[in-house]
């Protein structure tokens, strides 16, 4: 054989070889959006099961919208039968003549999909497609289907409640909020509510001292998030005590942002606070500024800060995230008394590891009514706690008549 | 040799070397690894070319998000939906559009501006009430659910725990036992009105050393991933940039 033609065999082989896994192919393999066809390889063609029954669809209840909920009864070929179902596609049309699209797939056994592809308002149609199928000695996966009839007409839309959040939390929230209610009633009366001592509020107080006394700065960092966060308002509040303390001892303080709105904020809270102790000369709009909503940029900032003006107090109360460690670390290296506090559960051991004094999660929030002793947050705070306990037995309980196999209340707590 | 000269031959030599190895490696990787050193300069102490990297870190960073946000807020979310909401109501005729709802957004990010303007500048504090307001209502219910009802729902479960044979499986059984234990003594610590004191101090404490063993498992995790972190810059150095490691 001449060394010119063996490519030319070498190519022919191929173009065979690959025109008969070509001819090989199953079309159907892949289930087409319109319609279910297939191949006529009748000698290896799976027996088609019973088609599905009783195909009904509707909006899916307690959403924001744009959910069809789509329901059938079995096929008699699914679990009883042939038992030769394999899965199930539900297909979509906006007419009953139409063209219908794919827009779910079940597995055999299961009678419920939901399309989460819905136009709100747009009326639609379903039918479901039972489908078997073999496999063939090369590998190849054949389908029989069968199709269902067609589904009532349907449309999707929001609801404004979810009625079964509603009924398992709302029993909750009256119970809080009337106790909240009570206890604010009982402070503004003048009633004494105790709060047990918090080991790093106590602290406060010195720290701030400790700046005044030493000359430096103390630095305060409301977290890397923004005002939509829990934490950074609780991060902000804490920030107006701890600026009147810093306005009452003549301290300077300072606090770095990483967002806007947080420094519009702080800046308000700030201010008041340099009022409300009658010192509204000391405010400077410079206390509270803006670094850069990058979150390393910021964290390099606030290292290169403390190395350099070495702040005697550092406070870091709000959400974290990696750059937790970054800070209190450096912060720790120049030898100032830190005070942390977040609800950041990944972000908690580095505070506990490298601050004098960790606020843990929901200290964080009791933190403001502690400092404040304003009767809305101490009535709040005691509220919480009523709710505490009323959980603790409700636990205890229910773990008891599960253990004794009464009954398994757990399912009252299942929120959809 | 002059003092003073010597910076002036550091930073020669320095762009020399920069300008050598940005040839030979490509202007931009040669310039990540610049900064890359730049920023672990820190470790040493603080110094001027950390200060440089900072500065330029914290400028760029501060100039990204602010057009960042301009395209994805001001533009995505309120002038295309204003427009679409226009386009739809206005000139296909097709009645109200719920995108109108982002002008009100939009008015009240003009009322913040208001600021700016010492006479009028108490009306920047409205928009700020309707965030701290909305933030504390919209998560008041995320909070309770996460945080008390799912916790509370997931530690009832019976304490003796079954195998998939029906024996008694006692490695389960002992888990559910510190999860009901730890979750009840961990809420005992997170209650305000009464002192850590007597039997209800121990309680406390079983808690508070609950916590803290998480917060030590957690450590190690997170430790780890840091560690990755790490490697992913000395990686961009030693093999991106110097292609020491193939």
């Amino acid at each position: 054989m001449s060394r010119k033609t063996l490519p030319i065999i070498i190519i022919l082989a191929m173009a065979i070889t690959a025109g008969a896994a070509f001819a090989q192919i199953d079309t159907t393999a892949e289930i087409p959006d319109s319609t279910i066809a297939v191949t006529a390889v009748s000698q290896r063609l799976p027996i088609a099961p019973a088609p599905v029954s009783s195909v009904t669809a509707k909006d899916t209840p307690n959403d924001a919208g744009k959910s069809i909920t789509i329901n059938w009864d079995l096929s008699p070929d699914d679990l009883g039968g042939r038992k030769n179902v394999a899965k199930y596609i539900v297909l979509r049309g906006t007419s009953p003549t139409g063209t219908f699209d794919t827009v779910g797939s079940a597995t055999a056994g299961m009678h419920s999909v939901s399309d989460a592809q819905a136009v709100d308002g747009v009326d639609y149609v379903y039918k479901v497609v039972a489908i078997s199928s073999v496999l063939t000695p090369e590998g190849d996966e054949i389908f029989a289907p069968a199709e269902s009839g067609l589904s009532n007409v349907v449309h999707s839309s929001g609801q404004w409640f979810h009625l079964v959040r509603m009924a398992r939390i709302f029993p909750w929230v009256l119970v809080i909020g009337i106790a909240v209610l009570f206890f604010i009633n009982a402070a503004k009366k003048g009633k004494k509510l105790y709060v047990r001592p918090i080991a790093g509020l106590v602290e406060v107080e010195q720290a701030v001292g400790r700046a005044t006394e030493m000359g430096r700065k103390l630095v305060y960092v409301p977290g890397t998030q923004d005002m939509d966060n829990v934490q950074t308002l609780a991060g902000v509040t804490i920030l107006g005590r701890i600026a009147k303390l810093a306005a009452e001892y003549d301290a300077q303080i300072d606090v770095p942002v990483s967002r806007s709105l947080v420094m519009v904020t702080a800046r308000e809270v700030v201010k008041e606070a340099y009022l409300n102790v009658g010192r509204p000369d000391a405010f400077n709009e410079d206390i509270v500024r803006y670094i850069t909503d990058d979150q390393f940029g910021y964290a390099a900032a606030l290292d290169g800060l403390f190395v350099r003006e070495k702040p005697a107090t550092i406070f870091y109360m709000g959400a974290f995230y990696a750059e937790s460690l970054i800070l209190a670390e450096t912060g720790n290296t120049i030898g100032a008394i830190q005070i942390a506090g977040t609800a950041m559960p990944a972000q908690l051991p580095f505070f506990v590891a490298a601050c004098d004094y960790t606020l843990i999660g929901e200290e964080l929030f009791a933190a403001s009514a502690y400092l404040s002793s304003e009767a809305k947050l101490l009535g709040s705070l005691k509220g919480q706690d009523v709710a505490k306990v009323l959980m603790l037995i409700v636990a205890v309980v229910g773990v008891i008549l599960a253990t004794f196999n009464v009954i398994n209340i757990a399912d009252w707590f299942k929120i959809g | 040799m002059n003092k003073k000269v010597v910076p002036f031959i550091v930073i020669a030599l320095g762009i020399g070397l920069f300008a050598i190895l940005a040839a030979s490696r490509g202007f931009a990787v040669t310039l990540g690894a610049f900064f890359t050193i730049g920023i672990f300069s820190f470790l040493y102490k603080d110094n001027p070319y950390y200060k440089f990297s900072e500065a330029l870190f914290v400028g760029i960073s501060a100039g990204y998000w602010f057009v960042s946000l301009f395209w994805q807020q001001m533009y995505s979310k309120l002038f295309s939906q204003v427009a679409e909401a226009y386009q739809h109501t206005f000139v296909n005729g097709g009645g109200w559009d719920d995108r109108w709802m982002m002008l009100v957004g939009g008015v009240l990010g003009v009322m913040m501006l208001m600021r700016l303007f010492p006479k009028i500048g108490w009306i920047s504090r409205w928009p700020l009430a309707v965030i701290v307001g909305a933030t504390a209502g919209l998560y008041f219910i995320n909070y309770f659910v996460s945080n008390g009802i799912n916790q509370i729902g997931a530690t009832i479960a019976p304490l003796q725990q079954y195998g998939k044979d029906g024996s008694l499986d006692w490695w389960a059984s002992i888990s559910q036992f510190l999860l009901v234990v730890g979750t009840l003594s961990g809420l005992v610590y997170f209650y305000f009105s009464k002192e850590h004191k007597g039997a209800f101090g121990g309680v406390a404490k079983i808690g508070i050393w609950t916590l803290m063993l998480t917060f030590g498992a957690s450590f190690g995790y997170t430790v780890m991933s840091r560690m990755s972190l790490l490697i992913g810059r000395m990686d961009y150095l030693v093999s991106t940039w110097l292609g020491l490691v193939k």
